[in-house]
């Protein structure tokens, strides 16, 4: 291992306790001064990512808050959706922490994503109580949150194994999307389409599939132990990184050539199972050379979620053990070199 | 119709084939030489003692069975005898047991066939010259030591695989062989690292040569334990199952024989594969009622492989001689309550004298020596002594009080023994430690006691050094042990102070939980390790001469060159082995032990981790040993000298290869950068032209809208 993990414990670190329960996902805003939490405790919180100081929360949703996203507009952070195992979708400001609009649906909502723009939500409903699996598409009212229509712009049953994870893409109205069976897809929302999939993408539930700063590449992290990079237009597996530990939550670095990978044993099986205890730590992989080069240790359980901040200067976890950990990264992390001055286009 | 029939079939082959002949040869005649030349007076005492001696054998006689020829012009016997047995089986089982047989200190019988007799007597008295075999040259047995680029050897054993590898720099390790071999046990080395042994359920088997082919087989079925001698003469063999030979089973000298069945340790020749005796354990486990664990290895081997040792636990130590495996002296050493005994080793300075240069004089080597310990019984101390053997003189004895256990170190080279004292208080509540050491080169061995409050788990000396490391415990759960509990051990090291001349604490690691303590071989490095614990694996190498500069006499700064190199964890660690070489440890997390991420890792001495496998169902690790150096003294000394010299040779080679390997690796980064960047600027070249498309329909639109207001223009034109 190169000299990237020795040092990996020389990051400044403090840690939020604000949830009673585990992490389902947490999310930075577009400037990376606020980092949005949610949690099987059924609260959402917002926090100053500097710091750790809490901002507020936002009460409403009635059970597991599965999945935040907030819009992406930069200087303003005016909107984030959330879904939860209430069966609804609400809309809040997050200014106020006003809860604008609610969506209802017949199962439990596990996805959210805003679109580039900000003014379409996709969501992903479970499948359940005979009710198929459902990707809705809404158009947002950016004007006035509260007024938001009711019925789904789209709205389609993808065939097949159901899926877990979803985003946009670069072209409008194409959505990526990740399944139990391991498979990754283009869907065109519009027509309920299946344009292109890649079944063998990974050999379990895909867990985790966050977005490239331009839309090109995406990462996907799976049950399989694997993540990977993919071409989000032709679906190509460019880069595999094979961990040792089952995977919850990928995350791409700005700026830098890493990826962050973060899972471990589930917490029920952690006894059972002849496996390590452990393991819950972030791992950090060159994007392209697909080798480790550090870890970092902290969560005394799983990691469920990892986001980088949009500036690569810091990052966030999320764990089982309901705490957030946000590190920041030292200048040492900036400058350091560890594989000579190859220059990588990010 | 059935006397009819009785009456056509022929019996004759039958008859033929079961018909009883009558033994009229002398085939169950023996003669028996070497019987001590006697006048009459004591002829009916010598009988009673040769049928005795039969007996004891297994051949019963009777002295009627004996007939004794008689010189009758001096009135002495002729010094043989026939002996009439039962039958031909008989016959044969007393030449195999009773050939060569020790009757006392001068006499040793010589058994032969009575028709044997005859035809010797017979015998063509020409000398024919004996045809030649041809000679096959044999692979050398030692071929892996002149690898050229010096490296080291082991063995892994995962699953039903077996694969021997070389380990050396990273672009020399390689799979030396794959082995076909099934169905065994495990694997060992012999002690110098010549012969590899399978033990499989029909015996063992002996692998070695450049072709690893199989070099000899020792047939004790069901084997489960052996020991090589420390020169690899010979080998002992244990088995739970008591041996059983079956009718018919063959018969040889590499073969049990019937008089060997009910016994279960097995002593062979290597090289011959002979069978040299048998011994029973069971006695052992019987005495006290209580089955204790038995102690392995069972025999105890002197260092230059001339005597081997049993013990009989509040009995005696019996000392064999090896090859003919008779008792040494015709008697054991009778020493009662005796617990442990260990012999000392020899070191390299008592080779050499035993082996001198030609033409010097040569030394008086040292002679070998044992220690045993007695434990307290009615008056009589507890007891630890030194024992001169074969001359049985005791060289040194210490009485010991309130002892409940003892242990016996010898340090590598015989130059201390260390016997670790487990003691009680009077009230016999608290146990505290003392250890007595013996520093056995100079004159009546002096004794020196270090007290320790605590209990002492583990001891080692430095090899071929001064100083030894030691584990101790406070902890209140030490005793109790369960699941998830890790004791919490003090480490410290001890050195022998040269001007003082006794043993002084060098350092003490307090709060750790390591509880296994591995030096290098060649001293100086040391790894401790907390082995066998569910939550703790951690792995610390120390180097005790860290600093630079030449060790001097009197010195101020002691323990102060006790520097530790570096910190590791191997999970589930359940083994550790230095290489030979002293370079590399290799620790392995073993299936037999536990099945949680099974695997092996090999470290350098300062604790970075060269090599990691985490595999399913790994069973085994062990480096290939090497035999002692052949060099001599003053070659090695040359050696030491010009290490400069020699070191150039393969920095540049290190250098040129790292700056190949690095070339290689270099190359191979930049092509995947370079793949990655193309494959990003053509995404981003088409994200460019995308958003540029955008741009230019936009730009179309305004054109339309400017085009549809100059229509509008006109038909406004149009209607003025």
């Amino acid at each position: 291992m190169l000299s990237f993990s020795s040092r990996s414990h020389a990051f400044d670190l403090s840690f939020y306790l604000g949830h009673e329960r585990s992490l389902t996902q947490i999310k930075f805003n577009a400037d990376g001064d606020l980092l949005f939490s949610c949690s099987k405790d059924q609260v959402i919180n917002v926090w100053f990512s500097h710091n750790g100081e809490r901002l507020g929360t936002y009460e409403g949703h009635n059970g597991t808050v599965w999945t935040v996203d907030v819009d992406r507009a930069p200087k303003q952070s005016k909107f984030f959706v959330s879904g939860a195992a209430d069966n609804t979708l609400k809309l809040w400001q997050v200014s106020n922490g006003k809860c604008l609009y609610t969506w209802e649906f017949p199962t439990a909502v596990k996805r959210v994503a805003f679109n580039e723009e900000g003014n379409q939500v996709v969501c992903i409903t479970e499948q359940r109580m005979g009710y198929q699996c459902a990707i809705r598409v809404f158009d947002i009212n950016t004007q006035d949150g509260s007024k938001q229509s009711k019925e789904p712009k789209f709205m389609f049953n993808p065939i097949g194994s159901k899926a877990t994870v979803c985003a946009f893409t670069l072209q409008p109205n194409i959505i990526i999307t990740g399944h139990e069976s391991g498979k990754v897809a283009l869907f065109n929302a519009k027509t309920g389409e299946e344009i292109d999939n890649n079944e063998r993408a990974h050999g379990d539930v895909v867990t985790d599939l966050q977005l490239s700063k331009d839309r090109t590449y995406c990462i996907t992290s799976s049950k399989d132990k694997a993540a990977r990079i993919h071409d989000t237009k032709s679906l190509i597996v460019v880069k595999t990184f094979n961990t040792e530990t089952p995977l919850n939550s990928a995350a791409l670095s700005p700026n830098r050539p890493y990826v962050l990978l973060g899972g471990g044993q589930e917490a029920m099986s952690v006894t059972t199972t002849s496996l390590r205890q452990g393991k819950f730590e972030t791992r950090f992989w060159h994007k392209v050379f697909e080798e480790e080069v550090g870890r970092v240790k902290g969560h005394f359980g799983p990691i469920n979620t990892i986001a980088v901040h949009p500036h690569g200067t810091s990052y966030a976890s999320g764990g089982e053990d309901g705490f957030v950990r946000v590190h920041h990264f030292e200048d040492s992390y900036f400058r350091a070199k560890p594989y000579g001055d190859l220059e990588i286009i990010d | 119709m059935s006397a009819n029939l009785d009456d056509d079939i022929d019996y004759t082959d039958i008859e033929e084939k079961y018909e009883v002949q009558f033994d009229d040869s002398l085939d169950n005649t023996v003669v028996v030489d070497g019987i001590p030349v006697i006048d009459k007076a004591k002829l009916d005492k010598l009988l009673t003692k040769v049928c005795k001696e039969f007996s004891k054998k297994g051949v019963s006689i009777k002295s009627d069975d004996i007939f004794m020829p008689w010189d009758d012009s001096t009135g002495k016997s002729k010094g043989f005898m026939f002996v009439d047995l039962k039958n031909v089986e008989d016959a044969n089982l007393t030449i195999a047991n009773l050939h060569n047989h020790p009757f006392d200190a001068k006499h040793t019988f010589k058994v032969n066939r009575f028709t044997d007799i005859e035809r010797f007597a017979d015998l063509d008295e020409t000398y024919v010259e004996p045809e030649v075999e041809e000679y096959t040259a044999r692979e050398h047995l030692r071929a892996w030591l002149a690898d050229p680029y010096g490296r080291d050897q082991y063995v892994t054993y995962r699953g039903d695989e077996v694969l021997i590898n070389w380990h050396g720099k990273p672009s020399q390790c390689e799979v030396a062989y794959k082995p076909e071999w099934r169905d065994f046990l495990y694997v060992a080395w012999s002690p110098w690292g010549t012969y590899i042994a399978t033990l499989h359920r029909q015996g063992v088997r002996l692998w070695g040569g450049s072709s690893w082919k199989p070099q000899q087989r020792f047939a004790h079925p069901l084997v489960k334990l052996i020991d090589f001698s420390p020169c690899e003469n010979y080998m002992v063999t244990w088995s739970n199952e008591p041996i059983a030979v079956p009718e018919g089973a063959i018969q040889g000298p590499q073969y049990f024989s019937p008089a060997d069945e009910g016994n279960t340790i097995a002593v062979w020749d290597i090289k011959s594969g002979d069978l040299l005796r048998t011994f029973s354990t069971q006695q052992e486990a019987d005495s006290g009622g209580v089955k204790k664990q038995m102690q392995w290895p069972a025999l105890k081997w002197s260092p230059d492989d001339k005597f081997v040792g049993r013990i009989t636990p509040g009995q005696m130590i019996s000392v064999h001689e090896v090859p003919s495996m008779y008792l040494h002296g015709k008697k054991s050493l009778k020493i009662e309550g005796v617990v442990d005994f260990e012999w000392c080793p020899l070191g390299d300075k008592d080779r050499e004298d035993a082996t001198s240069a030609p033409g010097k004089p040569a030394k008086k080597a040292r002679e070998n020596m044992l220690v045993y310990w007695t434990p307290e019984v009615s008056n009589q101390p507890a007891r630890v002594t030194l024992l001169g053997f074969p001359s049985r003189e005791v060289i040194r004895q210490k009485n010991l009080f309130n002892v409940s256990e003892c242990k016996i170190f010898w340090q590598n080279q015989g130059d201390f023994l260390c016997v670790k004292v487990d003691r009680h208080t009077k009230t016999k509540k608290s146990v505290f430690c003392n250890l007595e050491i013996f520093r056995m080169r100079e004159k009546d061995c002096p004794v020196e006691v270090v007290e320790l409050k605590d209990s002492v788990l583990d001891f080692s000396w430095e090899p071929k050094g001064e100083r030894f490391a030691i584990v101790s415990s406070s902890d209140p759960n030490l005793g109790n042990p369960g699941p998830g509990i890790t004791i919490k051990t003090d480490i410290s090291f001890y050195q022998l102070d040269r001007a003082k001349n006794d043993f002084r604490l060098l350092k003490t690691l307090p709060g750790r939980t390591s509880n296994a303590i591995r030096w290098s071989p060649r001293g100086r490095h040391v790894v401790l390790a907390t082995v066998g614990s569910s939550t703790k694996s951690e792995l610390e190498f120390w180097d005790l001469d860290f600093s630079v500069e030449e060790r001097k006499e009197g010195q101020t700064d002691w323990g102060t060159n006790i520097q530790l190199l570096g910190t590791a964890d191997h999970y589930g660690v359940t083994d550790l082995e230095w290489d030979p070489s002293g370079r590399y440890l290799a620790t392995s997390a073993s299936a037999w032990t536990h099945t949680l991420e099974n695997g092996y890792a090999i470290w350098d001495f300062r604790g970075q981790e060269l090599e990691k496998h985490i595999q399913d169902r790994f069973k085994q690790f062990t480096w290939r040993s090497r035999p002692p150096t052949l060099l001599a003294k003053e070659k090695q000394k040359q050696i030491r000298k010009n290490l400069k010299e020699y070191s150039r040779v393969f920095d540049e080679e290190d250098a040129a290869e790292e700056s190949n390997v690095s070339a290689e690796l270099i190359a191979l980064r930049k092509r995947l950068v370079d793949e990655w960047n193309a494959w990003r600027s053509l995404r981003k070249k088409e994200i460019g032209e995308d958003k540029h498309e955008e741009t230019q329909q936009v730009e179309n639109k305004e054109e339309i809208e400017v085009w549809v207001e100059d229509v509008i223009e006109q038909t406004e034109e149009i209607i003025e």
